[in-house]
């Protein structure tokens, strides 16, 4: 089933990508644009530190550590899942039922659908941050703290993938009110690429044990630059992020079956 | 007289038709409010750091955020309100009706996006603005006048910012596509009207550049009349002089494209 689903992702995936190869220099021009665009949020963050030298406490290369993980991952689960939100449109016009009838997983559809390679810029813009800086933290790297690094790239992908797959579960109940999960997502990604200092407790709190965004980067990169976290946590919290990427999807996944089982179409 | 009335009946038709997309707006709402937190808490950092930051203090950047989010979507800051509609009709060749319709084609369009941003500003930028106003200080005046100051400077804001998409809208008569050119609006427009940081705070020559473009006049302008850091009748003057330089500009690029474009279609 879940082979079969991920083979079903890769063809469906396949035929939009060689759909969007079509037009070489648009492709070109849409995966600068989604670079440039999602690069704005850095230039923000550029522009804050021209006036200063630390915000909440932490420096620059501290912030960009935490832009790339929170950007990468999340552009990672956003090129995977993120035409998810045209989900609402599908139940609207009735086509979501085609995708029913076929012998394929539905979820595999759903995140395949309108698969855009172009957004593959957000993920290198935040990988080049990332890179950057890495390089330029003063850290003291132990085999440790280096391979901690990918495991909170890919478990954030993985976290904010549940995040996705959530909200397309609470389109199938709320058609029209796709935009609340941009709240979560774009929201969420946003939240990451500031430090947790900066943020009330309740919010970080709420970041961490309603809708675990913090395993993203937060928790796991307060271990890696030596940074206490603002609510208390024991220290092996900073790398329980696996766990609680699966525990997410796992719930995910739950929300997504339950949305479908009570799917109801449209029309008499 | 009678074509004031038409053009207010199209304003009317534009309000009430997003008007009916009430859980949209809802959720619209919501997600601009969990915004709005998370600047204010990454601002409120910001002004903690460097006390007076671009001439404000912290209440005043906090009310900076709020109206920021309240009219992102009532000014269409990243695109999306007539221009996106007058760019697919451009695409299809539906256009062509547009034009044979014995109104003004600038003048329709414009009601039509004034309507939509009169709904957006009541219907989903006002209380994320509430939410603020009670949850955070915020430096709001207490004066009629500088109230009426700012509905003034928020038409006027309303008008440029057509007038920004409008020329890009038209674009479509020679690129085929939205596409590319809806990507420019979103950059630029996130960009240069002080959504990522008020355009105040900009260092240098870049802070000068930007604060004389026409973007400036969306939300830096509006913020600073509404918090009394500017004279009104200068902000409205800079509004103003954009709003026509930008309106005949699209009125020229309309008149050519109109006589040497093709529409599409069969």
């Amino acid at each position: 089933m879940f082979v079969e689903g991920l083979r079903a992702y890769g063809l469906i995936a396949g035929m939009w990508v060689r759909s969007g190869m079509t037009y070489r220099t648009s492709f070109v021009f849409t995966v600068f644009g989604n670079l440039l665009m999602t690069g704005l949020d850095f230039v923000g963050i550029l522009l804050m530190f021209t006036q200063v030298d630390s915000l909440g406490g932490w420096s620059l290369p501290e912030i960009a550590m935490l832009y790339g993980l929170s950007v990468t991952s999340f552009g990672i689960a956003d090129m995977l899942l993120g035409s998810m939100d045209v989900l609402g449109a599908r139940m609207r016009d009735g086509s979501f039922d085609v995708l029913l009838v076929r012998p394929v997983p539905v979820l595999a559809q759903v995140g395949a659908d309108r698969f855009a390679l172009r957004r593959l810029g957000r993920v290198a813009q935040g990988a080049v941050v990332l890179g950057w800086a890495l390089s330029s933290v003063d850290v003291e790297w132990t085999a440790v703290k280096v391979l901690l690094v990918p495991v909170m790239v890919l478990s954030g992908a993985a976290i904010f993938s549940a995040v996705f797959v959530a909200g397309a579960a609470f389109q199938i109940f709320a058609q029209d009110a796709a935009e609340v999960q941009n709240a979560f997502t774009y929201g969420g990604t946003t939240l990451l690429q500031y430090p947790p200092t900066v943020f009330g407790k309740d919010l970080v709190r709420g970041a961490t044990f309603m809708l675990p965004l913090a395993f993203v980067n937060w928790v796991p990169a307060a271990h890696i630059l030596d940074r206490p976290y603002p609510i208390g946590l024991p220290g092996w919290a900073s790398f329980a992020s696996p766990l609680v990427a699966v525990g997410c999807c796992a719930l995910a996944g739950l929300a997504w079956r339950t949305g479908l089982r009570s799917y109801r179409s449209t029309g008499s | 007289m009678g074509s004031a009335r038409l053009y207010l009946s199209v304003a009317v038709g534009g309000f009430r038709r997003y008007a009916s997309y009430r859980a949209a707006t809802a959720a619209g709402v919501f997600t601009n409010t969990v915004f709005g937190l998370i600047l204010v808490y990454t601002y409120l950092a910001l002004w903690d750091e460097r006390p007076g930051l671009g001439g404000y203090d912290q209440a005043q950047a906090v009310t900076y955020v709020w109206l920021g989010q309240c009219l992102y979507a009532t000014l269409a800051i990243q695109g999306g309100g007539a221009e996106k509609e007058l760019m697919e009709r451009i695409r299809t060749g539906e256009v062509a009706v547009d034009l044979y319709r014995p109104v003004d084609l600038q003048l329709w369009w414009l009601a039509g996006d004034v309507g939509r941003a009169a709904f957006q500003l009541l219907g989903r930028g006002l209380v994320p603005f509430l939410f603020g106003s009670l949850f955070f200080t915020m430096a709001l005046p207490t004066e009629a006048a500088a109230w009426l100051a700012f509905a003034v400077t928020l038409v006027l804001a309303a008008v440029v910012s057509f007038a920004i998409r409008y020329l890009a809208a038209l674009c479509v008569f020679w690129l085929m596509d939205g596409m590319g050119i809806g990507q420019v609006l979103m950059i630029t427009g996130v960009f240069f009207s002080g959504m990522v940081l008020p355009l105040n705070v900009f260092p240098g020559t870049l802070g000068e550049v930007v604060r004389v473009l026409p973007w400036a006049a969306q939300i830096q302008v509006p913020a600073d009349v509404l918090m009394g850091e500017t004279d009104p009748s200068a902000a409205f003057a800079f509004q103003a002089a954009w709003a026509v330089a930008l309106l005949a500009a699209g009125r020229l690029l309309q008149s050519v494209a109109t006589r040497r474009v093709v529409v599409q279609g069969g």
